[in-house]
């Protein structure tokens, strides 16, 4: 591997890109490609579908076998609400290798005390979502209730094109949301993506089980790319 | 902008690569190219390797991982990359097989 390609794959996946190297496995030489570069032709395709598949692979083109490795950031998961679940939530998401934060403005919630070994923030979505900005590799789940602090992270999920936004709340409350959010204007089909009500549907009664159902409803968002129609962009 | 960067760099084969080849080693990368049947670690996984036999990552559940390690330390030493194959029909199965019935072939290369 060339040291100037290790290096550049490298700070583009600390910068979280979605960068592939391409190995000309015939004479070793190897290149990085970054999402929305421009490769010419049968390669250039095989390039794109690895970017959307998040697959590596062998590819043959013109009697030459080519390896793309598919680098793309590790997931997160932004929560909205230092609540019950979200104490069930934290450990799951961590053993699940999904780099997790959780955003509160109510101080009471968001203690360390409630959450230890948890990168929490007790401030307003707006304020922590400057910091640290949401982006497609970042599933966001709503689960305060609370209007005042769920919809202004709903509306930067949609706006950062989160690979998955679920909001936590029956469907009456949710038929509610959708409303407050088209007039905040988000696309109604848009909406459509929300997974609510939250979670798969395993018939999950405690706020563990819950949480169970809503990190299985992230993975399948995360493994199928929105392949599924499963709540997930199209 | 630590919190940014995912906890698993920490023990990230590409880094750590980066990391040595800034401290002056010589360092062979192994890649999984190919899987077929069960296989214990997907393609793109990494194993990192210096010249001293240090490494870290796998590219399998640490059924091939000696053998990968002994292979780079000949790549290191001649600078082309070879392609190797594990698997059940492999012939050296009974040393260095998967007991999983899968078989990979493994892209062994020198950095720089």
């Amino acid at each position: 591997m060339d040291p100037h390609s290790l290096k550049k794959l490298n700070a583009l996946r600390r910068d979280r890109k979605a960068a592939i190297l391409l190995t000309d496995l015939g004479d070793g030489r190897d290149r990085v490609i970054g999402e929305g570069d421009t490769v010419a032709g049968v390669l250039g395709e095989a390039v794109a579908r690895a970017f959307r598949s998040g697959k590596s692979g062998v590819v043959e083109v013109d009697g030459r076998h080519f390896f793309l490795n598919v680098h793309l950031p590790a997931p997160r998961l932004v929560v909205i609400g230092a609540v019950h679940i979200s104490q069930a939530l934290a450990p799951m998401a961590k053993i699940a290798g999904f780099d997790l934060t959780i955003i509160d403005p109510r101080t009471a919630f968001a203690s360390p005390e409630r959450f230890p070994d948890v990168a929490l923030h007790a401030e307003w979505p707006d304020e922590a979502l400057a910091r640290q900005p949401l982006d497609a590799y970042t599933a966001l789940a709503a689960l305060t209730h609370d209007p005042k602090i769920d919809d202004p992270a709903l509306k930067a999920a949609f706006d950062a094109e989160c690979f998955y936004i679920g909001a936590l709340g029956s469907r009456k409350t949710h038929a509610k949301r959708v409303e407050r959010l088209k007039d905040a204007g988000v696309a109604g089909q848009a909406l459509e993506r929300i997974n609510a009500p939250i979670g798969l549907d395993i018939g999950a009664a405690t706020p563990a089980e819950i949480a169970v159902a809503v990190l299985g409803s992230v993975i399948r968002a995360l493994r199928t790319r929105g392949l599924d129609g499963g709540g997930l962009p199209s | 902008m630590s919190d940014l960067v995912h906890k698993d760099h920490a023990r990230d084969p590409l880094m750590i690569a980066e990391e040595w080849m800034n401290a002056g080693r010589d360092v062979a990368i192994a890649t999984v190219v190919e899987t077929w049947g069960s296989a214990p670690r997907p393609v793109g996984s990494h194993l990192v390797i210096d010249m001293d036999g240090n490494f870290e990552g796998s590219v399998s559940g640490g059924c091939v991982e000696g053998a990968v390690v002994a292979e780079a330390a000949d790549v290191l030493a001649e600078g082309k990359p070879r392609m190797l194959e594990f698997g059940v029909a492999d012939e050296t199965a009974w040393e260095v097989g998967l007991s999983c019935g899968g078989r990979i072939r493994v892209y062994v290369e020198r950095l720089g």
